[in-house]
């Protein structure tokens, strides 16, 4: 049997061709703003690294009460294993990073316009779903810092009026954050997560596929005869692969130069350490509510917070629906401005977040 | 890298004899590139998960194990225990002969028994039979005998370790 003929024979059961027709017509616009396509595609693979090493840990990782001697013995007994830890947790942080890019970019290019809208919807969901994904797998070695930094976070939800502290306690598993609070965000983590992430993912993408790139308003203004494009495959395909080995380089440096610390073993009777802190990624909404609590003291202010909060992500979510139409008119620009605020604010109480911890 | 992403467009180029020489050229670097990537990878990767069977081949190197009161261990009753990694018996027979031998059966593996009253070795998963003096198998699927290790019995203990 030649390659011709098992070729024939499996795109006639698969339809291969359509696929290859499909590649073959697909471009991809190139214009001064090009380079923020690519950020899509790094936290895909980003997203590939997190599921491969999060196998390889999953191979010694034991939950429960023997979650930190577990996590310890991969650190520093298992050959390596201190670097699959580091690329793991280095992956998971530079991901964040990337779909926020990715977010920021699509938000000012105005990409969740008419026809993309379940784009920038379940790219939002799987944004919300990444910070479950950190926030669940930040308690996982149950060490002091992820034992304190969980017992605020869940604070959070614990502020939200008449069924706060039930949703706290039902994650928390009981009123301490314990062995308990360990088995169910692994359950978390590895299993019901990923469950919804990846077919969510499969959707985005797929919109992705329908839709193509969309091209910001700048671009779009121009005569289609002046627009430039290059073919999908292999062009496209090429320049994002190598983003992707940029990407795994540079996880590669951080992961083997910067290695991932383990803490003291958590012990509920052991005061905080000073200046605990959340990840960077919760750094922002973390400060927000605190500078609020300094305006409204008291039950008030955590109420307030999270009222201006959910309003905030509210109008975020929603932005497609309020920035509807291609010209760049009043609503446009309204749009781009509460962008730029949104920017301005995550950087700032970020910053002072950062500033304020001693 | 990006260097060598750059290359394929000097392909694009007028073609002549030199094109040939830069494309071979540039698949034979980024096939030695790709090579080398794979193997960065796969050696941690295959070291980490080896891990188990390294400490347990250090385990194994064992030669030698101090049951710590086995002396007192009554005429025709059995002691299991841990030989290195792998499990082991110590059957002391009413005629007070002491034997130890490995406990794995060598069909196919699964952890054997001694019968007091039959004074035999018994594999509860194929039925293979062997003598509990010398190990050897007597009947069953079993193709070669259990391995007999020293025994010395102390005052504070019974050493066994590697013939």
């Amino acid at each position: 049997m030649t390659a011709k003929t098992i070729y024939q024979w499996t795109d006639e059961r698969l339809g291969l061709s359509e696929l290859a027709a499909f590649a073959r017509h697909k471009t991809v616009p190139v214009h001064s703003q090009s380079f923020w396509y690519y950020w899509g595609g790094i936290s895909l693979f980003l997203f590939m690294v997190q599921c491969f090493t999060g196998v390889l840990l999953l191979v010694y990782y034991r939950p429960g009460a023997d979650a930190f001697e577990s996590v310890r013995q991969i650190t520093f007994v298992m050959h390596f294993g201190w670097l699959i830890r580091s690329a793991h947790s280095w992956s998971a942080n530079l991901m964040i990073f990337s779909i926020l890019v990715h977010m920021f970019s699509v938000y000012f290019m105005k990409a969740y316009r008419k026809p993309r809208e379940f784009g920038w919807l379940s790219g939002m969901a799987l944004l919300g779903l990444a910070s479950l994904f950190g926030f669940s797998g930040y308690l996982l070695p149950m060490d002091e810092l992820s034992y304190f930094a969980t017992k605020v976070g869940l604070e959070i939800p614990n502020a939200i009026p008449w069924i706060g502290p039930a949703i706290s306690s039902m994650l928390r598993g009981g009123l301490q954050v314990n062995e308990f609070t360990v088995q169910r965000f692994f359950a978390l983590h590895v299993v019901v997560l990923p469950a919804i992430f990846v077919p969510l993912l499969g959707f985005h993408l797929w919109l992705v596929q329908r839709h193509g790139n969309a091209m910001p308003p700048s671009e779009e203004a121009k005569p289609a005869a002046q627009r430039k494009t290059i073919p999908f495959f292999p062009n496209f395909i090429r320049k994002d692969l190598g983003m992707w080995l940029v990407s795994l380089n540079i996880l590669a440096l951080l992961a083997s130069v910067f290695p991932w610390s383990l803490g003291k073993q958590a012990d509920m009777l052991v005061p905080a350490p000073m200046g605990i802190h959340p990840e960077w990624y919760f750094m922002s909404p973390f400060e927000m509510l605190k500078l609020l609590g300094n305006f409204l003291p008291g039950e008030a202010g955590e109420i307030a917070g999270l009222l201006i909060f959910t309003i905030g992500i509210a109008l975020w979510v929603f932005i497609p629906f309020y920035d509807t139409t291609n010209e760049s008119g009043r609503r446009g620009r309204a749009a781009h401005y509460f962008g730029l605020l949104a920017v301005f604010a995550l950087l700032a109480t970020t910053a002072i977040g950062y500033w304020t911890i001693r | 890298m990006s260097q060598a992403l750059n290359v394929p467009h000097i392909v694009k180029e007028p073609a002549d004899s030199g094109e040939k020489a830069t494309r071979r050229g540039f698949l034979i670097a980024a096939g030695a590139a790709g090579l080398a990537y794979t193997a960065a990878l796969a050696y941690p990767i295959y070291r980490y998960l080896a891990s188990p069977q390294e400490m347990e081949a250090s385990a194994t190197a064992v030669t030698e194990v101090t049951l710590k009161d086995a002396e007192k261990l009554p005429a025709g009753s059995v002691l299991m225990f841990k030989f290195g990694s792998s499990p082991a018996m110590l059957i002391h027979h009413e005629d007070g002969r002491w034997v130890a031998l490995t406990a794995v059966c060598t069909h196919l593996g699964c952890t054997v028994q001694y019968e007091p009253q039959a004074d035999r070795i018994h594999c509860g998963c194929h039925g293979g039979v062997y003598n509990a003096y010398t190990g050897a198998n007597v009947s069953g699927p079993p193709p070669k005998p259990l391995k007999l290790f020293k025994v010395a019995v102390g005052d504070a203990g019974v050493n066994v370790s590697r013939t």
